[in-house]
């Protein structure tokens, strides 16, 4: 039952995460955060680090993971073949379109409207990220935020903005910090 | 080409090294992709390469994964797909794997938990200006339609909780694809 409703989940991940990169983002929040309560908010901020600092997809990344974490290797398995099962079969359809109309006009019309709202999505995962650093997996409380994730989240946004910095770099400076900051300084983290 | 063992193990072996020392996702890999196939291999030729990674943009799911499955059946069939596919999911795959495995004895360590909580500030910091760039590019294209796209889908998440981003996807491809199709017509049209 668990491993029908894993390969399903990230069936949908897969299926809907149109232009790579931080695309499948929104979507693993929704399926595995808010419908599968299979990780909370804060690990999947860490399942996110994890998967900056190591090579591959990031739903690739989380379904292994999240696989893992559910039901074991056989989890993942089935985690990870929902995840690449779309792949499969759209990625041959368009190559038989290309191959014999030579033209992508519907599916890149599609993505010009596709584009914006992805980048909305992300940023409302983002938000949702940025929530939980200040105030924790309860989200959003009318209390003073943790006042050294705002300081590390300035910081860190301002030396990528300004200096271009490779974000790996800059995680694990903030880790750094954030660790020292939390451990010494009483009455915190 | 001859579609022997040897073709095989490497499509394998470079889908494998390729995908294990990329850290950077779809948009990194495929330049890897075209070094490694077109300028080193010479299985491909690079207007070919274009086109495939055309379709792997086009398509969802991850660009790396999509652009596998073309270059593996074109270099060597359903099997050079299935083999390529397996090369390039296999090292995140590992690497997880064992990650997992010490994830939760890792988290209830003290300072393991202080770090990852400085981690999650700098983690959402990266998003954020990952954000900043993406909307940046879209208004700096100064085009109604995408902008309007952008502002109407982020309130609607904002406002509507629980709605499946599934429709909202459905709503914007189909915005799109009228558009574009309003656009070429006007442009046949028009002498």
């Amino acid at each position: 039952m668990i491993l029908i409703q894993l390969f399903f989940s990230f069936l949908q991940i897969g299926l809907f995460s149109f232009g790579g990169g931080y695309a499948a983002l929104p979507l693993i929040q929704t399926q595995v955060v808010d419908v599968h309560h299979w990780l909370d908010m804060a690990e999947l901020t860490d399942l996110i680090t994890i998967s900056q600092m190591t090579p591959g997809p990031i739903a690739i990344n989380a379904a292994t993971f999240v696989g893992t974490q559910i039901a074991g290797p056989l989890g993942a398995i089935v985690a990870t073949l929902g995840c690449v099962f779309p792949s499969c079969v759209i990625v041959s359809l368009l190559a038989w379109v290309y191959y014999r109309y030579r033209s992508l006009t519907a599916i890149q019309g599609a993505l010009y409207g596709l584009r914006p709202a992805i980048v909305s999505l992300i940023a409302s995962a983002g938000l949702s990220l940025v929530i939980t650093a200040f105030w924790g997996t309860e989200g959003f409380a009318p209390v003073l935020p943790d006042l050294v994730a705002v300081g590390l989240f300035v910081g860190a946004f301002a030396v990528l903005r300004r200096w271009k910095c490779d974000p790996v770099v800059v995680m694990l400076g903030c880790g750094v910090l954030g660790g020292i900051l939390y451990l010494f300084l009483p009455g915190l983290g | 080409m001859k579609r022997d063992h040897t073709l095989y193990f490497r499509l394998f072996s470079s889908t494998f090294l390729l995908s294990a020392f990329t850290f950077g996702g779809g948009y990194v890999i495929v330049p890897l992709m075209k070094q490694k196939f077109v300028d080193q291999l010479h299985w491909l030729e690079e207007q070919e390469m274009l086109d495939l990674t055309a379709i792997a943009q086009s398509a969802p799911g991850p660009i790396a994964v999509n652009a596998a499955i073309l270059l593996g059946y074109r270099v060597g069939g359903p099997l050079g797909a299935a083999l390529s596919i397996l090369g390039t999911i296999l090292p995140p795959f590992l690497i997880l794997s064992v990650v997992s495995l010490f994830y939760t004895a890792f988290r209830e360590n003290r300072v393991v938990a202080a770090v990852l909580k400085g981690m999650q500030a700098g983690v959402s910091a990266v998003i954020a200006s990952v954000v900043v760039d993406m909307g940046g590019d879209i208004l700096r294209r100064r085009e109604w339609l995408p902008t309007a796209i952008m502002a109407g889908s982020f309130l609607v998440t904002l406002l509507w909780d629980g709605l499946n981003v599934a429709w909202i996807l459905l709503v914007c491809a189909l915005l799109g694809i009228t558009a574009t199709f309003a656009a070429q017509r006007r442009k046949e049209g028009s002498p």
